[in-house]
């Protein structure tokens, strides 16, 4: 499998990324861990004329957690995510659900970045995003702007980002209460049948806030605000559930595709959504 | 547009400097153009870990980086790691607990093995599983392999402790 021929770029600094974007438009295209783009590139199934390689690009790595909210860079990756014991604290749900994108080698390279700004549907990071109400950081020629995760999914591979524009942070406001990342898949290294990012808090025995998205079960993450309303104000029991899971599946339109019928799917969704919100309960 | 680039690339501690296109892929720099043949083309898809090396400190699928990519860099292969008449214990326990059948994924498993030996040397029946998930073997089943590792590890510990 031999990709077309490219251009390789590998700037040091912003400028020089943006302006090679501004130079090429549509020809160009930055790379991250490159491990959705590679393959892509080698089915021919994408054709970069001018790769922009930002492995030497400054200012895109580090993981600061702060008073209030989480920052990380661009280019971290799922392994330092899961080798974070800062983030094992701030934000459990970040290295249980990095744990279950891919396998140890892709999870050296796959990135924070790279995951939430692809697009593909299939991606675990958006949904995990739009669930902790995540907020990217996109810089283009006319300078910065921060987009909510929960408004930067407009169609498979397509989001909100120009195609001037580079994603460079994503910040998390911290986390609260209980966590689940809940992923079935037919093997370790596919993509999700169904998944869900799960953060409730809890009062007493009553639920006060509860965060729901679904990953693979539409042609964007979706985040289900019915659903976690369906859980706010009760004891998180099964009507509670029951009401959750059926809030979640009005939300969702998978199609049939290798991993089932949509029926399947809608099961497998539900099943998935009541674990994850029983997990995260248990914790909270 | 196909233009040649200049590339360098440490390859097991020896400094190789050449031309190459970009898009070469590193498995065939390696397999290729060096004749370092240990790392294999298994599914040429991310998926099998049979093109595993070392770069930089990461276990790597070689078939999912372009020369380009790794120019700078360190790449460890398993001829790197050792060779006939100084066996790598993991190579040894390998051989010792019959770790493989017919061989082909065996570089990439040694490969990986070692880097998650030196994070985790003393790894569980599920830990080894997990880490070594990203290595398909169609022969074994994995069992013997999960064994050899064990075994590796035991030997590699005691090694260690004996040093000390």
């Amino acid at each position: 499998m031999i990709p077309a021929a490219f251009e390789y770029h590998r700037p040091t600094d912003m400028d020089a990324v943006l302006s090679i974007l501004e130079e090429h438009g549509d020809d160009a295209r930055v790379m991250a861990g490159g491990h959705s783009l590679i393959p892509m590139m080698k089915l021919r199934m994408a054709d970069v004329p001018h790769l922009i390689d930002l492995q030497d690009v400054g200012g895109l790595s580090g993981i600061d957690i702060g008073a209030d909210s989480i920052r990380m860079g661009a280019m971290v990756t799922q392994a330092e995510i899961i080798d974070h014991a800062g983030l094992a604290h701030a934000a459990p749900i970040l290295s249980e659900a990095s744990l279950q994108i891919a396998d140890p080698q892709v999870r050296y390279m796959g990135t924070v970045g790279g995951n939430v700004a692809n697009g593909d549907p299939g991606n675990d990071m958006p949904g995990l995003m739009q669930c902790l109400d995540a907020v990217f950081t996109l810089i283009g020629s006319d300078g910065e702007r921060d987009v909510p995760a929960r408004e930067f999914y407009e169609a498979a591979y397509m989001t909100a980002r120009e195609d001037d524009e580079v994603l460079t942070a994503v910040t998390i406001p911290l986390p609260k209460g209980g966590h689940a990342y809940e992923k079935q898949k037919r093997k370790i290294g596919d993509y999700a049948t169904a998944a869900a990012a799960v953060q409730i808090v809890k009062d007493g025995d009553t639920c006060t806030s509860a965060s729901i998205a679904m990953t693979n079960l539409s042609d964007t993450p979706i985040f289900s605000e019915a659903a976690g309303a369906a859980l706010v104000g009760t004891a998180v029991d099964d009507a509670a559930l029951k009401a959750a899971v059926a809030a979640m599946l009005d939300d969702i339109d998978p199609s049939e595709d290798n991993r089932g019928p949509i029926a399947f799917k809608k099961h497998v969704a539900g099943v998935i959504l009541r674990r994850a919100i029983e997990r995260a309960w248990s914790r909270a | 547009m196909s233009q040649k680039m200049h590339i360098k690339l440490n390859v097991n501690g020896k400094e190789e400097e050449f031309l190459a296109e970009p898009r070469e892929l590193l498995i065939y720099t390696l397999r290729e153009r060096l004749n370092i043949t240990g790392p294999h083309i298994g599914c040429e898809t991310s998926h099998c870990g049979a093109c595993t090396v070392t770069i930089d400190g990461k276990s790597v699928k070689a078939c999912t980086m372009f020369v380009a990519q790794a120019s700078g860099k360190s790449v460890t292969t398993i001829e790197g790691i050792g060779g006939p008449d100084d066996l790598h214990p993991l190579q040894t326990a390998f051989k010792e607990h019959h770790g493989l059948q017919c061989g082909y994924c065996t570089p990439g498993m040694i490969t990986r093995a070692k880097k998650l030996l030196e994070e985790n040397p003393n790894p569980t029946e599920e830990e080894i599983r997990f880490g070594m998930a990203g290595n398909i073997c169609r022969c074994t089943g994995y069992q013997n392999i999960i064994k050899s590792i064990q075994a590796a590890a035991t030997e590699m510990n005691a090694a260690k402790e004996a040093a000390e």
